[in-house]
């Protein structure tokens, strides 16, 4: 044990009229990340603290969180590289669920109808030859769908009705790389008055993004083709893209 | 006769193993409520490889669960099409030693019904260029990669369909039992606050290495042990195929890509409680000095995150290490013990969930005296995102 931290974390609960905040102390192993700190809060002071965590690894999404007032993945953080007082709140913009769980619902409402497939060519090894029965090198998106983009965003606070950065950036990845996905139904949404117009390319979201998605830059990539593919402004079947 | 929706089963755990059996009781037309005292899929679920297993690696020393292993794979081919990274995965020989192996583990693979095809040095270059030039042989077998929550949640998302009712954040306190009966369970959802009862025909314990605690509220033995590995992720993505080292099962032998990560496991150790989970140092090491035996690059590629993760194994209290225990799962029917309406399930991998799942929905349909067949072999699964908008 050597690392001494004290944890502000946002609390909350369903029916209460402001959040407080909570005060831990711990005592931590060299190698604790906020999440490991999160889970032995539960454990051994908290047992009524809610949070999202899967994979351990910024491989799942779920521990999008602000801490000390910047969005990052709770599993990726490092207290050792944190200063003594560590601020813990739910990511913004999503609505607070309980304590630092945010509407997820939320997020899918907006992130579904877009319709990504979750695989997508590998683009990694482009000299590797794929073995006899398979024709190319396949792998998960790079998308955790862990929201950290939408907390960031500017115009996601202001405007419910966004469809947001991580929605946005995997239109166009239906439109980078269709696979049996509907393109002119990704185009459609990502032209539709809440779509990529409202964006002010200030790249906030791209500085966020845990895993190189770069979702401002996606969206300013969608329009310069729409701009240029009259064919599909009219969102129609016959306008998909070739 | 008695009909499948007058039955009410509560599954205490969100896991792989809960959130199969969840769709399989669905499915077959009974009333499910599934608790997980977090987020779904936060125990061991979330943690592992991300490997879709072949069987290979058990091919020689654990057939059964080699059996186990390709069957599922091929059946999750079919029911979740989308999920995976169907690259395959290798089997290489760095050493004469691994070499040596080679006519056992194909004699493993062919009677384990594992597919298999012999490359040389070369042809496997081909494939993985970032191999250790070393390579002497290797082996190519039906390997993958799943998203290790995103699994799990189409089985969710369909058991939601189908009216089972998913409930994070509510956490078992207590068994209910009365003479010798188990008749519920008693929760705090941590949301709202509140504790209350749950009434259940069946109450079917899937805390996987948790399933100890849940079974000693009942006051009956469950011989599973925590068993932790680590693992280790790191930046880059070195190959695209699973690479596996062609040897008797040890530690730091399998490297699976996934996204644009390599992730290196495991070790394996035994611990009393899976909620107070080191992180050895010495065991962090060998994961990049094994990986970069089999990949050079990726025992040199700067660290993403390391993690332990507990398997739930099954076996007698005395085992030393946690290697020797059969991966294969067990289900409980703890009437054996005298204790009615309980049952539970453990062990397994994440690959074979659908198949535990069905052998436990087959014994918790005869104990209800229900004669409805399992269709998760045939449902193709709802996507992911369905999860959070059922
Ligand atoms: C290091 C390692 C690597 C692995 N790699 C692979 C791999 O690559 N491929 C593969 O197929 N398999 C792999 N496995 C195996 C696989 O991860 C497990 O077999 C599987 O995830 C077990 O799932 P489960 O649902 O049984 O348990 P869990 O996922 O642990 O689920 C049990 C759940 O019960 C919950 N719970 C506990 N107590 C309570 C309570 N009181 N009330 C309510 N809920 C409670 C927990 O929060 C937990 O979510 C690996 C395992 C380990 C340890
Ligand atoms: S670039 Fe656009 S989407 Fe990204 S944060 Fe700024 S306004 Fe939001
Ligand atoms: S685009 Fe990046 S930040 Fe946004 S949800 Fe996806 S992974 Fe997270
Ligand atoms: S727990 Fe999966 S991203 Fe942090």
């Amino acid at each position: 044990m050597g690392l001494k931290r004290v944890f502000r974390v946002f609390r909350y609960k369903p029916g209460w009229s402001r959040p407080r905040y909570e005060t831990y102390t711990l005592d931590l192993p060299e190698w604790a990340t906020v999440l490991e700190a999160l889970m032995r809060i539960r454990r051994d002071h908290a047992p009524d603290l809610t949070l999202r965590h899967s994979c351990l690894h910024g491989s799942c999404g779920t521990c999008g969180m602000r801490i000390n007032g910047r969005e990052a993945l709770a599993c990726l953080v490092k207290v050792q590289d944190l200063p003594e007082r560590i601020t813990v709140e739910p990511l913004y913009n999503l609505g607070v669920v309980s304590d630092l769980v945010v509407d997820m619902p939320a997020f899918y409402e907006k992130f579904e109808p877009v319709g990504r497939p979750l695989i997508r060519r590998s683009e990694y090894l482009p000299q590797a030859v794929p073995p006899e029965g398979i024709p190319h090198f396949t792998r998960l998106e790079s998308c955790i769908e862990c929201g950290l983009c939408v907390s960031a965003c500017p115009v996601a606070a202001t405007d419910e009705a966004y469809l947001g950065p991580a929605a946005l950036a995997a239109a166009w990845r239906v439109v980078e790389e269709p696979r049996d996905a509907r393109v002119w139904q990704a185009l459609a949404l990502a032209d539709s008055p809440h779509g990529c117009w409202r964006c002010h390319l200030a790249l906030e979201c791209s500085e966020v993004c845990p895993t190189g998605v770069k979702p401002g830059h996606a969206i300013a990539a969608l329009r310069a083709y729409l701009l240029t593919s009259q064919a599909v402004r009219t969102a129609s079947p016959m306008g998909e893209a070739s | 006769m008695a009909k499948p929706a007058n039955f009410h089963v509560v599954i205490v755990g969100g896991g792989a193993t809960g959130a199969a059996l969840a769709h399989d009781l669905a499915l077959r037309g009974l009333r499910v409520t599934l608790v997980e005292r977090g987020e779904v899929t936060s125990g061991t679920t979330g943690r592992h490889h991300g490997l879709l297993h072949s069987g290979g690696r058990y091919a020689v020393k654990d057939p059964e669960s080699a059996r186990e292993c390709i069957e599922e794979n091929f059946i999750l081919r079919k029911i979740a099409p989308g999920s995976f990274e169907l690259n395959d995965g290798l089997f290489v020989a760095i050493t004469e030693e691994d070499e040596a192996y080679l006519p056992r583990f194909l004699e493993g693979c062919e009677a384990c019904g594992i597919p298999t095809q012999v490359l040389s040095r070369e042809e496997a270059l081909r494939l993985e260029p970032n191999l250790n030039p070393q390579v002497r042989v290797a082996v190519r077998v039906p390997d993958g990669t799943m998203d290790a929550m995103r699994l799990p949640l189409r089985f969710l998302a369909t058991a939601k369909k189908n009216g089972a009712v998913v409930r994070p954040y509510t956490e078992v306190l207590e068994v209910l039992k009365r003479n010798g009966t188990v008749y519920g369970v008693r929760v705090r959802d941590h949301v709202t606050g509140r504790e209350e009862d749950i009434h259940a025909d069946v109450v079917v314990n899937a805390a996987g290495p948790w399933s100890g605690k849940i079974a000693a509220m009942v006051g009956v033995d469950v011989p599973i042990r925590p068993s932790p590995g680590v693992l280790v992720a790191v930046e880059g993505r070195w190959t695209n195929m699973v690479i596996n080292r062609l040897h008797p099962a040890g530690d730091g032998d399998i490297i699976v890509p996934q996204r644009g990560l390599s992730i290196i496991g495991t070790t394996s150790w035994v611990v009393d409680d899976p909620d107070a989970l080191d992180l050895p140092e010495d065991h962090v090491r060998l994961m990049f000095e094994k990986g970069g035996e089999m990949v050079p690059v990726v025992g040199k590629a700067p660290l993403w995150a390391a993690w332990s993760a507990a398997r739930p194994l099954v076996g007698p209290r005395q085992a030393e290490t946690g290697r020797e225990l059969s991966r294969t799962f067990k289900c409980f029917d703890h009437a054996d013990e005298g204790v009615e309406g309980f049952v539970t399930i453990t062990g397994g991998k994440a690959t074979t969930a659908r198949g535990m799942a069905e052998v436990t929905a087959d014994v918790v349909c005869r104990k209800l005296g229900l004669d409805v067949p399992s269709r998760t072999r045939e449902v193709v699964l709802l996507p992911h995102t369905a999860y959070y908008r059922l």
